[in-house]
């Protein structure tokens, strides 16, 4: 039996462990046009700020792959010949397979905006992009971000870094409101500010200005102001890569269409992780989630899938966590950016504006916790929600979710204060 | 697929990821460029002194010397540090030759490698230094400076100003302030000012801070004969001391808080990697392979000292009658190439290069010691958040100890490791608030997937 992983992320990777755990004789093999190894994704920011080797970024010794009998093969897919169980390879021999999974992550969003594909203009998700990075810098004095989300202020950090004058484009009225609530929001908008980022809000991009020889040299915002870039960094999310998947007759909507247990419409052929659109019965969206943590789990149940065993994919409790600059985030349960009715939201935030925690409250039980510059407890707050605990239940307890390092400063006595006059 | 997509070929193995062309800088501010200055005229007065200037061996000429050093470094740092929001600050470390053994890190390695070669071996070339520093320590221990005193004095030194940096660097983060706090205050007092002072009232010279098996001939029957026969009653409290620091204190302090209360708090070959040796931490080694090499070495070492140790007190109980010189010869062998070329020279030589923990790691027989009890008999552990880690890989780039944390963390497994010296750091670099060192209530529930101690202390020894 020999089973084909396209893609070398976490997906891929964490789908291979699970199939070599329960299938020891299997043959895996794992292709990647992107890297001979699998190398941590969110990690690409450091390399290119100087913090880690591009080495650092593996999460296994490259020894780990032959241990694990995992053949790894760089190149592209160009074609999945479906009904002849074969992948059809750019400039290298086709590679035959009982069965396939894609898992072939995402790709940035460009929206048609006038000059996108002018030189000096890129998305930043992938090494390809990052070495593009290295021949827009060259020569670069100011760079134009657009887009406010996770990708976007990674991008304004990397490129700060290089002394690099950034404008910030954000469409919405704050940073990231659109996940999340507004005093988080600010807190960022705060940082940003603070680390010298010309950070615009409500302002859109209408066009991209080329000069003669096809490179950037400046963007229009949907105020008729012209900001001089010498790059423009598209970051205004990512979608599911599907195009090899779509010219190879595999259902697709806007991810490679998959049931719970990451089965394609073609039988032998699955899909996972960001690449994957969970058909949901009912009248909820089909699921489609890209993040790191959900590209492991997907992968995961994939691979038992794969493997024979009967696995159904259980989203959870949603947790995620970022950095922005110097400010952690973590979130865990159902936090929304405004407040619907039924819930009730109680905000602790501290007196200097660099910390902050957020409990939201559904029909009496806690529902979702915001937690900004202090480390909260994964397992703690996942239970307390799984529970359905209440708010008092909660404030009695925060103290066992603290994960903040020893001898930090303890705000819980504050918090507890604060969000019981909240609710009382 | 996209054209740009299928013509990508760059080989990430072979060619890494070089520096980024950065947009033009601007020029070294008045403050710092005034540091800069100060600094370089203390390193003048310095080389004058030591090329035979007449102020040399006077308290002005002393002055002259390290006061511009002194402040004109800590002065640098402060500036450096404050004009960034604080938070991690690890941009070009790896572009920066001094930091990503490049060209510079390299001659830094041949200076302070030169530096250990001519402490050990050949003193006479370091003595323009040492009358420098000599009214320091006529002050201090009554006697003329030595190459041990000049050592010892810019030792400190450098774990004061490189701790202010440490100060700066890290000031949002309270464990390392403290912790820093402590190797400053350990160095300066234990390691430097109580010996010295010790002197001067004509009592030995006894390093309250290092212990029995680091510093191995403290427990040798010479010492314990000579200390026991110094008059007053400061000797027989000095083995007393000795002796409940090796035996019942390591394994106390170490069954609560890990080894780290004596690795990354107190030692000085640890205060010094923690304060000047920063920079450097991310090149030690994290393969599985040099984990391999470091538990037979360090253990190894640990052996000898213990065999040494037994052998000398049963030549010194027979008067020399079983095993004649060859014990002495084993402590000279050890004297040498274990305290001189492993500890000094590698240990320190060769921060730029292979990070700075290569003694304690591979060496250090009082780590291997605290790193036993600390993987089977305490309550530390660095505990992960649940499903937060995303590999990026922080941790283990800046373990200095080389471990792999990633390995852990990524699996949401407790890391309880020997060589954990519990400095903290990694915790402070992880960007997704993943890794906590805690001390437990019990050391029973440290070990993923099971409660049982000694089945750790088998599924270990089937790794070796």
């Amino acid at each position: 039996m020999r089973v084909v992983i396209i893609g070398n992320g976490v997906t891929g990777v964490s789908a291979a462990l699970s199939i070599r755990r329960l299938q020891p004789d299997w043959e895996i093999i794992m292709i990647s046009g992107e890297s001979s190894f699998h190398y941590s994704r969110p990690a690409l920011m450091y390399i290119f700020m100087g913090h880690m080797s591009y080495k650092d970024t593996k999460p296994y010794e490259d020894s780990f792959w032959q241990k694990n009998r995992i053949d790894l093969v760089r190149g592209w897919v160009t074609e999945i010949d479906v009904a002849g169980k074969k992948l059809i390879m750019h400039e290298k021999d086709p590679i035959a397979f009982d069965k396939l999974l894609l898992a072939t992550g995402s790709k940035s969003n460009k929206f048609g905006w006038p000059g996108q594909d002018l030189g000096g203009v890129q998305g930043f998700y992938n090494l390809m992009d990052i070495r593009l990075l290295y021949e827009n810098v060259k020569g670069a004095r100011s760079a134009v971000i657009v887009g406010g989300g996770l990708i976007g202020i990674e991008l304004a950090e990397m490129l700060h870094s290089r002394n690099i004058h950034v404008t910030f484009l954000v469409r919405e009225s704050s940073y990231w409101t659109n996940v999340l609530p507004i005093e988080e929001s600010q807190m960022i908008n705060r940082v940003i500010l603070e680390q010298g980022i010309d950070l615009r809000l409500s302002t859109e991009l209408k066009e991209i200005v080329g000069n003669d020889s096809g490179r950037v040299r400046g963007v229009v915002t949907n105020r008729e102001e012209f900001i001089e870039a010498q790059v423009v960094g598209l970051t205004a999310g990512v979608s599911p890569n599907i195009a090899l998947a779509k010219a190879s007759g595999i259902q697709t909507g806007r991810g490679v269409l998959v049931d719970w247990s990451f089965r394609t419409n073609i039988p032998d052929v699955f899909a996972a992780g960001d690449c994957a659109e969970i058909i949901t019965e009912g009248e909820q969206r089909n699921l489609i989630q890209q993040v790191w943590y959900t590209g492991k789990s997907q992968g995961k149940v994939a691979g038992e899938v794969m493997a024979g065993k009967e696995s159904v994919y259980d989203p959870g409790i949603w947790y995620n966590s970022a950095k922005f600059f110097d400010l952690e985030y973590q979130t865990y349960g159902t936090v929304r950016n405004v407040s619907v009715e039924g819930e009730s939201n109680f905000y602790w935030e501290h007196p200097d504006g660099s910390r902050s925690v957020r409990i939201v409250t559904r029909g009496g039980a806690v529902c979702g916790i915001n937690i900004m510059g202090l480390r909260y407890s994964h397992r703690v707050c996942e239970r307390w929600v799984a529970e359905k605990r209440s708010l008092e239940y909660v404030l009695d307890n925060l103290a066992e979710a603290n994960f903040d390092p020893e001898f930090y400063e303890k705000c819980e006595e504050q918090i507890i204060r604060e969000i019981k006059k909240q609710a009382a | 697929m996209e054209q740009r997509t299928i013509n990508y070929d760059f080989d990430e193995e072979l060619l890494g990821f070089e520096e980024p062309e950065k947009a033009p800088e601007e020029p070294l501010g008045t403050a710092r460029k005034l540091s800069l200055a100060v600094l370089g005229f203390g390193i003048l007065m310095f080389a004058l002194q030591a090329m035979g200037m007449p102020l040399s061996g006077s308290w002005t000429g002393f002055l002259l010397a390290f006061l511009p050093v002194l402040f004109g470094t800590v002065f640098y740092f402060y500036i450096d540090f404050k004009g960034t929001v604080p938070g991690i600050k690890h941009d070009n470390i790896y572009f920066r030759g001094i930091t990503s053994k490049g060209a510079l890190g390299w001659l830094v390695g041949v200076v302070f490698t030169g530096f250990y070669i001519a402490l050990y071996w050949f003193p006479e070339y370091l003595s323009g230094g040492i009358k420098i520093v000599n009214p320091l320590s006529v002050a201090l221990s009554g006697s003329p400076a030595n190459n041990w005193f000049f050592y010892g004095f810019l030792y400190t030194l450098a774990v004061l100003i490189f701790g202010v940096r440490m100060f700066m660097k890290y000031r949002h983060n309270r464990y390392q302030k403290i912790r820093t706090a402590s190797v400053m205050f350990f160095q300066l007092g234990f390691a430097f000012l109580i010996p010295n002072i010790l002197m001067l009232f004509n009592q030995p010279e006894f390093y309250l801070s290092y212990f029995w098996p680091l510093k191995y001939d403290y427990l040798f029957p010479g010492t314990v004969s000579y200390l026991v026969n110094h008059p007053g009653g400061l000797g027989m409290f000095l083995i007393f001391w000795g002796a409940v620091m090796s035996f019942i204190a390591t394994p106390l302090l170490t069954y609560y808080f890990g080894k780290r209360w004596y690795c990354s708090w107190v030692c000085g070959c640890g205060g010094l990697a923690e304060t000047m040796g920063d920079p450097w931490r991310q090149l030690s080694d994290k393969s599985k392979k040099s984990w391999r090499i470091e538990r037979w070495v360090v253990h190894s070492i640990l052996v000898f000292i213990v065999v040494t140790t037994v052998l000398l007190w049963i030549n010194s109980a027979t008067s020399g009658s079983v095993f004649g010189e060859s014990s002495m010869s084993l402590k000279k062998w050890y004297g040498f190439y274990i305290g001189a070329i492993f500890s000094g020279v590698i240990g320190v030589g060769f921060y730029p290069i292979m990070g700075t923990r290569v003694w304690c790691r591979f060496g250090c027989p009082m780590a291997a010691v605290l790193g036993i009890f600390q993987r089977y008999l305490s309550r530390f552990r660095i505990t992960t958040n649940g499903g937060q880690c995303m590999s990026c890989g922080n941790c283990s780039t800046y373990c200095e100890m080389g471990i792999d944390v990633r390995a852990y963390a990524q699996k949401g497994e407790n890391i309880v490791r020997a060589s954990c010296v519990g400095c903290g750091v990694c915790s402070a670099v992880c960007p997704r608030g993943v890794l906590k060192l805690e001390n437990g209530g019990t050391f029973k529930d440290r070990f993923s997937g099971s409660d049982k101690p000694l089945g750790a202390l088998i599924d270990s020894l089937k790794h070796v």
